[in-house]
């Protein structure tokens, strides 16, 4: 047994205490600040949740097949067409929709706050050096940590679950974006300058067209780290193909959790393989 | 030679690389060297009391081994870098002093810059690099691509408007970074080391270009060249830098009969180059290479040398490095014995050794000695370079003999 200061055997400040001293503080204080950022994810998500479940199944198995085909080609076509089939044979297709309309509106906020922060910290060494670490916070985090917090915050439901997950996405597209921004050549910005080019155009001109491809990977990571995310929120109480997870989980129903778990595999497959090729050249 | 305004005047710049430059300054009052002044503060001396003026419509070549500060030097005249002291006057204005719009607005109008790596924007057309200077400078869609078309045309890639720039070969790609530097109408046009990339034939047959576009349009050139050849060819009047200072500025007549000192004079003279020459200044990429590939053999490669007239060839894998050497001879002895058999590798020259580019002449000696083919020359990362001949060697020992000190000077007139 290790004497003094190295028996690590209790915790020798209140950490615990504090952290919940602050979120308290916050919940107690600030909860309605809170609870107004609910509003724009809310009214996003409803409106693409309900579209989606209005539309027919099959415009929107035609919409994924016409998008894999335009950008992924035929192969990536044919099997979005069969796994979204798949899909709804299983009996999953509302709660697809809804992971779907999730994901997308995760994936907007994430997009819409995210590379805006690419792009600063690709313009500033001291702001890079400083969000970095946040994004190794929210990155490593495991997802259920984030859950308490979020309930007492934001409470439970599906808008509780898309804002855990846009927190929990958002650090691989402002990683990239700044990424994709930096290794740009400098001989091409120092091009730019030489023809009077200012920092704007430089940007917009240059580093932000030829950061594309990375942007676009990093929108195909937040995609996926979305989707997984969105699973667990039905924890927290979402809605979508969490549910019968989570469900199966709790009453020990393996088969409905393999359906579920299945559906889920099936459109991750099916979202990757699109998103992976934007910003690639077109394959025919 | 008729007296020119001047256009450009360069007043005691310097420029120091590190943090806190000016600690510099007094070391370099003592007189110390470059190495001593990085050895104490750990800053490195781009560029030292350089002073001189460029006149309005001439070429004026800055000259000088790799390091020596040319790139610095004319990164300053459009504040690609900022000086850390001194003045750059273009037609009176103090570039140096300016503010950033008065700046972009100079740039836009009148300096362009042609880069040695070309830095065409991948993402654009051919028509749309060439425009891109004046897109930047804000004229509408139609003006700037009729201009462009139009400085296309001078360079004689007007047909290849709507390719994109991966698709051109070197020479081509560093016409459309001409055409984008013209398509501005500048009256200055700064060009860093703009030809040092290209393979020889394509380097002259630009050097020509550039004097045709002189001709008809006289500008203010400031060319930075590390090839003496080049100098002498398109100079009006040359610059020589040697450790971030300018030894010396004159016509190339001047500097040959009268080098300042035994720098330039290694430059220009027999005076034992080989301890100031690497490989890499004198190495030449003439030679046939033959890159390994699974469907070229041995036959393929022994016709290529038959047709061009050469001995030897130099293999090299898919990323250009060196792999061995193989000769005419060597080839059809393995076609003999092997017949469909036959792999290059076993065609290797087994005594063929490659040298690094940083090897002084000095070093060079035995190898070139001991072998028939000249000498293979690679970098840091095994990357041929080109190579070495007895021809070249020799050429650059005795470049230029005192007695026949006028004959590269008739040459560049
Ligand atoms: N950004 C930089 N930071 C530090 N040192 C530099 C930088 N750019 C150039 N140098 C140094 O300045 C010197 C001159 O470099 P450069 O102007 O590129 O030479 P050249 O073009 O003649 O080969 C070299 O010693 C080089 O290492
Ligand atoms: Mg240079």
């Amino acid at each position: 047994m290790a004497e003094g200061f190295f028996s690590f055997d209790e915790a020798m400040y209140p950490l615990e205490d504090w952290i919940e001293v602050v979120v308290e503080w916050l919940v107690a204080n600030h909860r309605s600040e809170f609870q107004a950022m609910k509003w724009p994810v809310e009214k996003i998500l409803w409106g693409i949740d309900h579209f989606l479940n209005w539309l027919h199944p099959s415009v929107v198995i035609l919409g994924f097949v016409i998008v894999a085909w335009r950008y992924a080609g035929v192969r990536t076509a044919l099997f979005s067409l069969i796994t979204l089939i798949v899909v709804g044979t299983l009996g999953m297709w509302s709660e697809t929709m809804t992971t779907l309309s999730m994901v997308i509106s995760a994936v907007f906020f994430c997009t819409v706050v995210g590379v805006p922060l690419g792009i600063a910290a690709s313009q500033s060494d001291n702001f890079a050096a400083w969000i970095r670490p946040v994004l190794d916070a929210m990155q490593t985090t495991p997802a259920f940590v984030y859950l308490v917090p979020v309930v007492m915050l934001f409470s439970i439901g599906t808008v509780a679950g898309v804002i855990a997950t846009i927190i929990f996405a958002m650090p691989p597209i402002i990683r990239l974006t700044n990424l994709g921004i930096r290794q740009v050549p400098m001989e091409l910005i120092e091009a730019t300058k030489a023809f009077g080019g200012t920092r704007q155009q430089t940007l917009r001109r240059v580093q932000i067209p030829l950061a594309m491809p990375t942007i676009m990977a990093g929108l195909n990571q937040t995609i996926m780290m979305s989707l997984s995310m969105v699973v667990i929120a039905a924890l927290i109480g979402a809605g979508g193909l969490g549910v019968p997870v989570f469900q199966g989980l709790n009453s020990l129903q393996v088969g409905l959790a393999g359906v579920g778990g299945l559906s889920i595999v099936l459109m991750a497959m099916v979202l990757d393989r699109i998103t992976q090729s934007f910003g690639k050249p077109k394959s025919k | 030679m008729e007296e020119k305004k001047d256009k450009i005047v360069v007043k005691d710049l310097y420029k120091i690389f590190g943090p806190k430059p000016e600690r510099a300054f007094p070391l370099l009052e003592q007189g110390k060297t470059k190495e001593e002044i990085l050895e104490e503060t750990g800053l490195t001396i781009g560029v030292q009391n350089a002073s001189f003026s460029v006149r309005e419509g001439e070429i004026f070549v800055v000259m000088g081994l790799s390091g020596s500060g040319k790139s610095t030097l004319i990164r300053m005249l459009n504040r690609l870098i900022d000086p850390t002291s001194g003045q750059v006057f273009v037609d009176d204005r103090d570039v140096a002093a300016m503010s950033k719009d008065e700046l972009v607005a100079l740039l836009r109008k009148d300096m362009s810059m042609v880069f040695q790596s070309f830095a065409l924007m991948p993402h654009m057309s051919v028509l749309e690099n060439a425009a891109f200077g004046l897109e930047l400078a804000g004229f509408p869609r139609e003006e700037r691509e009729k201009r462009a078309m139009e400085s296309l045309d001078q360079v004689g890639l007007k047909a290849y408007a709507s390719s994109y720039p991966r698709e051109l070969s070197g020479g081509m790609q560093q016409r459309v970074g001409l055409a984008r530097g013209l398509a501005v109408d500048p009256s200055i046009m700064l060009m860093d080391e703009a030809f040092s990339a290209l393979d020889p034939l394509i380097r002259t047959e630009m050097q020509d270009e550039l004097l045709k576009l002189q001709a008809e349009h006289r500008r203010t050139v400031v060319f930075i060249s590390h090839d003496l050849d080049e100098a002498m060819r398109i100079g009006d009047r040359i610059a020589i830098m040697e450790g971030g200072r300018i030894v010396q500025v004159g016509t190339p007549e001047e500097i040959l009969k009268e080098p300042a000192d035994d720098y330039v004079q290694a430059f220009f003279r027999g005076v034992d180059p080989t301890n100031v020459f690497s490989a890499g200044d004198i190495v030449r990429d003439q030679q046939v290479t033959i890159i390994r590939h699974e469907g070229g053999g041995p036959r393929v490669a022994r016709e290529r040398l038959i047709s061009q007239d050469r001995f030897y060839g130099y293999v090299l894998d898919a990323n250009r490095k060196f792999i061995g050497v193989v000769s005419v001879d060597g080839l059809k002895e393995i076609i003999k014995r092997d017949g469909d058999a036959a792999a290059m590798d076993s065609a290797f020259i087994p005594e063929a050794r490659s040298v690094h580019i940083d090897s002084t002449m000095q070093a060079i000696i035995p190898y070139l000695t001991g072998s028939p083919w000249p000498v293979p020359v690679i970098d840091g990362d095994g990357v041929y370079k080109g190579a070495i001949s007895k021809n070249i060697f020799l050429e650059t020992l005795y470049r230029v003999d005192p007695t026949e000190a006028d004959e590269p000077a008739a040459d560049a007139s």
